[in-house]
């Protein structure tokens, strides 16, 4: 009995793809490869540069579609190679929480806004989404920063906004890239217990592309990618 | 959450050079508008403020204002005679320009067919009308004249009685109303030198000839004042002005004047439209021209710095799209950007303008319907010079995010 007959997983990726280029300039970034994150599970994948890490995350992302494969996310089948099923910016917005290497907040918008801004381009009335932002930058840890502009934030708080702005929508899945990348340890170790925290606390399946292997007790479970290739690493706590 | 303002206000040197440079432009985009009105108003004030009816210039003219118009004095009376003709008057115009207190004096010099017209239909700012047949005179303030002023022309000192506002020719020099004796004596002054030239050439012809030389009277007249030869005419007027009876069609006397082979004659309407077809057309071209050029101009500048601006953020565009914004939301980002700047703009030149215009040396008429088509084609350039920008953003990927 396949997985997506029980309890709906956070994302089912099915035998995903990705080739670029064609002839003798191919490359195959993504080789067949199958992951499966169930809701309020934490995995971390692992692997070298160029093992096609970031190409996996783009494709369960749906920002860049997989040549073949089959892309399930909190139960519902929403790409089939590259046709998509579902308008994929309205999943997006409505299912999906990115965080990346770099915050990457908008410069002109307070640490509020940042994280009002996805809510309010997906419809939340002002009022709801201005008490919600307020309440997700408590929990962690920067409502006393709201009003301040991401350039008088630290790096480490920058961050914790990103993952506000991230699980604004309570997305089923987050989706994060290199998160840590850079902060220092203890700031690193910081926030992937907040994403261990957001998933147990808020049932959200999250993904994190990381290289930090001091943080990794952390995680629920880890996966290896190698030469476009996934495999199971060893669990992880 | 408005996205525009919040850019502008993190952007806030840029934008609000951006604004000013545009309104600067614009400003002069609505100036050249209203320098245009401006010279309609200037030409048609004459012809507009003195109320004929109909107008008699020299026969196959188009004068007296598009092309100089020659008629005889006398043809006030005829006109007079024409039923239906409640009044005519004689029109004397023409333009001077002289030295006074060490700086050139330019002035149109109207006569006025003293005594049936003093000139009481001329709008006053200060002073009072025509009360003497001779030696007064009504300036326009653009002149520099003050009241009481004494302004030498031919032979004669004229006391400034009375000052307007505003009342130009069409070529922007201002107006001096005189009598028309007045106005001819200024017309056909010429130094006591060339008279006497005159009258000795005039004394030599007549004494060339048997008539001269057997009438020794005939001989003695030819070399005195031109007025006092009877077989001259007196000076000729430019045109002469016709009011009708009250009530009174123009189409019959129309027709009356049309029969006199002598003359031509043309209604308000007519004359109006000489002036405006004749004398400011080719200015409105240019003017027009000249407008095209700085709307195209505002427009490049626009669409530059909007582009400028979108690509400075178009990080923050892709991650907007990654995280599911609409393509509204992007293209209201950039789109009331640039109506911000048109209409901010807008109002900097109107501002600016209530400040520089009244300084023109030219009159300078700002009128609602051309503000109004102004605000349209801000809006439309606005909307033009965001364009290239929208094209930008909506082409982003989302995946530049993670680049």
């Amino acid at each position: 009995m396949s997985a997506r007959d029980t309890e709906p997983l956070a994302i089912e990726a099915l035998n995903l793809t990705k080739i670029y280029g064609s002839g003798n300039t191919e490359v195959v970034a993504l080789n067949d490869v199958t992951v499966r994150v169930a809701r309020g599970e934490v995995v971390a994948l692992l692997g070298p540069s160029g093992a096609g890490k970031s190409t996996l995350l783009t494709a369960v992302g749906l920002i860049n579609p997989p040549t073949r494969g089959r892309i399930w996310i909190g139960g519902e089948l929403v790409l089939e190679a590259d046709r998509a099923r579902v308008d994929l910016r309205v999943f997006r917005r409505r299912h999906l929480g990115f965080v990346f290497q770099k915050a990457n907040l908008i410069p002109f918008l307070s640490a509020e806004e940042n994280v009002r801004i996805a809510m309010e381009i997906n419809d939340v009335p002002a009022r709801e989404a201005r008490r919600r932002a307020r309440e997700l930058l408590d929990y962690l840890g920067v409502g006393a920063r709201a009003t301040n502009l991401p350039a008088m934030l630290s790096g480490g708080q920058q961050q914790r906004v990103a993952v506000a702005r991230a699980l604004a929508n309570r997305p089923s899945l987050v989706l994060a890239d290199e998160p840590t990348a850079a902060l220092d340890s203890q700031r690193g170790r910081q926030v992937m217990e907040l994403f261990r925290q957001v998933a147990h606390e808020q049932g959200a399946g999250v993904l994190v592309v990381t290289h930090d292997h001091r943080s990794l007790d952390v995680f629920d479970r880890t996966l290896e990618m190698e030469d476009g290739v996934l495999r199971e690493g060893q669990a992880a706590s | 959450m408005n996205l525009a303002v919040r850019d502008i206000r993190q952007n806030f040197g840029r934008f609000a050079l951006t604004t000013v440079g545009v309104g600067l432009l614009l400003m002069i985009v609505m100036g050249m508008g209203g320098i245009y009105r401006g010279l309609i108003a200037d030409a048609t004030l004459l012809v507009e403020a003195v109320g004929a009816d109909l107008w008699l210039v020299q026969g196959a003219t188009r004068g007296p204002f598009a092309e100089i118009s020659r008629v005889p004095a006398t043809l006030e009376d005829r006109a007079r005679s024409v039923p239906g003709v409640a009044a005519a008057r004689r029109f004397v115009s023409h333009t001077v320009q002289r030295a006074f207190r060490g700086r050139p004096l330019r002035m149109v010099v109207q006569g006025l067919a003293w005594p049936e017209d003093a000139g009481d239909w001329i709008p006053l700012a200060a002073g009072r009308a025509l009360r003497h047949a001779h030696y007064e005179m009504v300036a326009d303030r653009s002149l520099g004249l003050p009241l009481g002023t004494e302004v030498p022309l031919g032979k004669d000192l004229y006391r400034v009685v009375g000052l307007t506002q505003g009342m130009v020719g069409s070529g922007g020099d201002g107006m001096a109303f005189f009598t028309v004796s007045d106005a001819q004596a200024i017309q056909f002054d010429v130094p006591g030198e060339a008279t006497r030239l005159e009258r000795a050439s005039r004394r030599a012809r007549v004494g060339g000839r048997d008539l001269g030389r057997l009438n020794p009277l005939l001989l003695e007249r030819s070399a005195g004042a031109t007025a006092e030869i009877p077989a001259l005419g007196p000076p000729q007027v430019s045109a002469v002005m016709v009011s009708l009876q009250p009530g009174l069609a123009a189409g019959s006397v129309m027709d009356t004047f049309a029969a006199w082979t002598d003359v031509t004659v043309y209604t308000r309407r007519q004359q109006i439209d000489l002036l405006l077809s004749g004398m400011v057309d080719k200015a409105r071209r240019q003017l027009g021209l000249f407008r095209a050029l700085l709307v195209i101009i505002s427009t490049i500048i626009m669409a530059l710095i909007i582009y400028t601006l979108t690509l400075d953020k178009i990080h923050d565009i892709a991650l907007l799209k990654l995280i599911g914004a609409r393509n509204r939301v992007i293209i209201g980002l950039i789109l009331q950007q640039a109506l911000l700047i048109g209409a901010l703009g807008y109002g900097l030149a109107y501002w600016l303008g209530t400040f520089a215009f009244p300084r023109f040396p030219r009159r300078v008429v700002i009128e609602p319907p051309d503000l109004l088509l102004l605000a349209g084609v801000v809006a439309a350039i606005s909307v033009v010079a965001s364009l290239i920008g929208i094209a930008k953003a909506l082409s982003v990927e989302p995946n530049k995010v993670l680049s």
